[in-house]
């Protein structure tokens, strides 16, 4: 599955990008998410945090077709 | 009534302590963050915090009720400031009003500490020098632990 990802802060500047496109083996998961953008973006850490529909996600979460999937950086509000 | 917000404009702290403030609210406890002008040893000229805006507004929601758990009854307001911020400017602010201080304490207290935790915003350091960097970018993932819905319950 063809999935888009959002992508945040330091992660964007790492990138290039706010957004990028990864490729993921079906059933698609969260798993599948965070190797695939690993292996695409390898200055990133090797096990980003992801959040799916706007909730952070363990590896077992699975993927469906229209979730908003995104990489999220260690966050430091406050 | 309680609610959080994520504000691009200065928080107005008076306000929001107005907000919270009720007859029957004896004790109001409040946070305030501000730019701080060093870090690390670096003279600090100012800060930009950016947000995955939908995320934030909702895992502050999640902390908001689970304030509102510890201290039943509490009227609670949170507001994260982001965008372009100078030294000494409030970059969050936490009010919360109850019938008696310990859980208007303990409300405030858990609302920061899981903000700081949890919600996905971002600050950039400006350096006196023009310089900028990510704040605790380099931390690993396990600093930032993601909390599962189990976890949180």
């Amino acid at each position: 599955m063809n999935l888009a990802v959002r992508v945040f802060a330091s992660y964007a500047d790492i990138i290039g990008s706010d957004r990028t496109t990864v490729t993921v083996p079906e059933p698609a998961t969260v798993g599948g998410v965070r190797a695939a953008v690993a292996a695409l973006y390898p200055a990133l850490p090797a096990h980003p945090i992801i959040a799916v529909n706007e909730t952070y996600a363990t590896d077992d979460v699975a993927i469906m077709e229209g979730d908003e999937v995104a990489v999220i950086p260690p966050v430091a509000g406050g | 009534m309680s609610r959080v917000a994520i504000a691009t404009d200065a928080i107005d702290v008076g306000a929001i302590v107005d907000e919270v403030r009720g007859s029957g609210h004896g004790a109001i406890a409040t946070f305030l963050g501000s730019v701080r002008d060093h870090s690390d040893g670096r003279a600090v000229a100012g800060l930009e915090y950016s947000a995955y805006m939908e995320m934030a507004v909702r895992e502050m929601n999640d902390i908001l009720h689970e304030a509102l758990a510890l201290a039943p009854g509490a009227d609670i307001v949170a507001v994260h400031r982001i965008g372009k911020l100078n030294v000494g400017d409030v970059c969050v602010m936490i009010a919360v009003s109850h019938g008696h201080r310990a859980p208007a304490f303990d409300a405030c207290r858990y609302m920061i500490e899981e903000i700081k935790k949890r919600v996905p915003i971002w600050k950039r350091e400006r350096y006196a020098d023009g310089s900028t960097e990510w704040v605790n970018a380099c931390a690993t993932s396990a600093h930032a632990a993601p909390h599962t819905a189990g976890e949180r319950a």
